[in-house]
């Protein structure tokens, strides 16, 4: 079912939210992982505020749908969509990063509720996510399980372990994301190691496969509704071309904020541009909503 | 105590052949148990798990990074999955996800290392494991156990699902001579514990800690011992290296002051290494040896020869109690003034 104006709206407030509360976390912490969390935030507010069938007030309720975020450095954008979904209170983000905060630079499964696994050491996600989707069939339970990569964690060889254990066993069950921000650490991805062509490789690891641009909402929920009417016996991934830093102008496309801080002046200029980029986001949904 | 296998079945059973056996007890009991592998069911013995639970079997292909990585995902769904791959790839292969995914989640995951020490002696060193135990002792949450035979890797198994969180039980490769027979478990009354040693031979003399197969050649070196120098050596069974039985080491120093660890390990970091901590912070003196693989690699060959070279067979370890027995202490045997 396409997406509804009135649907996509609420959606763009809600993922506008997140951006400045990511952004406030930062301001507060000191510094985060600001790069890769704007660029997988659309996701993120798609997933928890849309179709994840999770119960906030049982979070270890067995028949929910799982999620797991592989690229674990994204916390930054993470944790303060656990706080806004009412996993856990929205004033510990004050905290975040700090000495004995309950939510580290990589969140602990364990001591964050709502987080589904303990991420952070690239190139795990997608096991502990294949296990998952495997104990449902074994369980015979109908959740879900989500598993969001980044594209620098795909130089990784257990990732590709993974992928051909997903689709040895033909896990429809399991519907896979790649941030492809084209950045990591070091410099872009394609100078760095080459992924291209990165579709390729997924469909030849036996993925069906969606490129998408992973910061349009109405795309993520197209692609995500593709995946889950999945009539095939593949796992889907879909590859979400979306912008490091996505909304803050001074940030997008440059992968020297992987991670990085803020003084009072840059905090400012990022919130104006926030303010800048919901405007435009807005400006699409008129236009190209049904 | 449920023990299903008598001593004569498990002389005709290889050590992870009853592993296999008692997966299947576990399986048909549990139905959240269930088995993964890679490309190894038919070397660690869970083929009988494969063929009565086809679907509670999984076999990842040679992966075993992803093997350790689903497992966690299993158990946090509330699967109980047992992994079988050989002890060098169960540590070293797949340690940031034993580490991060296993014990960090600290999940209900237990991990059977097969092929451990130099029990697939001719593989070479890139098959032996003897530095796993160093390894794996190292993280927080896991309970590491070096079972001595057949009989104990049952008890060891079953005990693994009965504790909650993340186990490694290291098992030998093919046949293991069998150290609990009908006869010891009597005079000794055995019963297996976690973290707790077992006293396999009474002493005063000398105490002998062993781990797995070594703790049969201690039991085999204490017996000729007593016959040709009338020593009385204690031999403790120390098949929980993680929780250590701290107290059984430290009544082994007050007792006897004289303590030998013999182990198909790198005397660095696996049971040597456990006890001289222990001793070091007991605060008391005592002559003290570690048997193992002296942080050289080993040599290619059959598992008793390769015991014999490195010394960890009864000769060699006749030969190391004979040589701490000759260790000097202050004649007034009074310890207080040595604190």
């Amino acid at each position: 079912m396409p997406l509804s104006k009135e649907e996509w709206l609420s959606l763009e407030k809600k993922a506008n939210e997140l951006r400045n509360l990511t952004l406030d976390t930062v301001h507060w912490c000191g510094s985060g992982h600001l790069g890769g969390g704007l660029s997988v935030l659309d996701l993120l507010t798609v997933l928890y505020y849309k179709y994840l069938n999770i119960d906030v007030k049982n979070p270890k309720w067995p028949e929910r749908d799982r999620f797991i975020l592989s690229k674990g450095h994204a916390a930054i954008a993470y944790a303060p969509v656990l706080c806004d979904k009412g996993f856990e209170d929205k004033e510990l983000l004050h905290n975040f990063n700090l000495t004995n905060s309950k939510f580290g630079m990589h969140l602990d499964s364990n001591k964050v509720s709502g987080c589904d696994a303990s991420t952070g050491s690239l190139g795990h996600g997608l096991s502990i996510a294949v296990g998952t989707a495997l104990a449902a069939r074994v369980l015979k339970k109908d959740y879900k399980t989500y598993c969001c990569l980044g594209d620098g964690e795909c130089d990784e060889g257990s990732n590709w372990e993974a992928a051909m254990c997903a689709s040895n066993y033909n896990l429809t069950n399991l519907i896979s994301f790649v941030d492809r921000n084209h950045c990591m650490i070091d410099g872009p991805t394609e100078d760095v190691m080459k992924l291209e062509p990165f579709e390729d490789k997924w469909k030849a690891f036996g993925f069906e496969t969606l490129v998408i641009d992973g910061n349009n909402i109405n795309e993520l929920c197209n692609a995500i509704d593709t995946a889950l009417a999945n009539k095939s016996d593949k796992p889907y991934m879909i590859i979400m071309d979306t912008v490091k830093g996505c909304g803050i102008d001074f940030m997008e496309g440059d992968y020297k904020w992987h991670y990085g801080s803020l003084d009072d002046e840059g905090y400012a200029k990022a919130k104006k541009a926030l303010e800048e980029t919901y405007k435009k986001r807005l400006a699409r949904v008129e236009k190209e909503a049904k | 105590m449920g023990l299903s296998y008598t001593a004569v079945e498990s002389t005709s059973l290889q050590t992870a052949e009853i592993y296999g056996q008692a997966l299947v007890e576990l399986g048909e009991k549990h139905p959240e148990v269930v088995a993964l592998t890679a490309d190894l069911a038919k070397s660690t013995k869970i083929g009988d798990f494969m063929k009565k639970f086809p679907d509670r079997f999984f076999n990842v292909g040679i992966a075993e990074a992803n093997m350790f990585g689903v497992a966690a995902g299993m158990a946090r769904a509330g699967l109980v999955p047992y992994l079988s791959t050989f002890s060098q790839f169960a540590s070293f292969r797949s340690a940031d996800q034993l580490h991060t995914d296993i014990c960090y989640q600290n999940v209900n995951a237990k991990v059977i290392a097969t092929h451990s020490g130099t029990s697939f002696g001719q593989a070479g060193s890139t098959h032996h494991a003897i530095c796993d135990l160093a390894l794996v002792r190292s993280i927080p949450n896991l309970t590491v156990i070096c079972p001595a035979d057949g009989i104990e890797t049952y008890h060891a198994v079953m005990t693994s699902y009965d504790v909650p969180g993340p186990f490694y039980i290291r098992i030998n490769r093919g046949f293991d001579q069998t150290l609990y027979t009908p006869e010891l478990i009597k005079k000794i009354g055995y019963k297996f514990e976690l973290g707790k040693a077992i006293e396999v031979n009474p002493g005063s003399d000398i105490t002998v800690i062993a781990i797995g197969s070594c703790v049969y050649q201690a039991y085999e070196a204490a017996k000729y011992l007593e016959k040709t120098d009338g020593l009385k050596v204690r031999v403790l069974d120390m098949h929980t290296i993680k929780p250590i039985d701290k107290d059984a080491i430290l009544k082994a120093i007050t007792d006897t002051r004289r303590i030998i660890t013999v182990e198909d390990h790198t005397i660095i970091g696996g049971l040597g290494g456990a006890v001289a901590e222990v001793i070091a912070e007991a605060g008391k003196g005592c002559a003290f040896k570690r048997l193992g693989h002296q942080d050289h690699f080993a040599p290619i060959g059959l598992h008793e020869d390769i015991m014999s070279i490195v010394g960890i067979d009864s000769n060699g370890i006749v030969n190391a109690v004979r040589e701490t027995m000759k260790m000097d202490f202050e004649e007034d045997d009074d310890w207080s003034d040595e604190f």
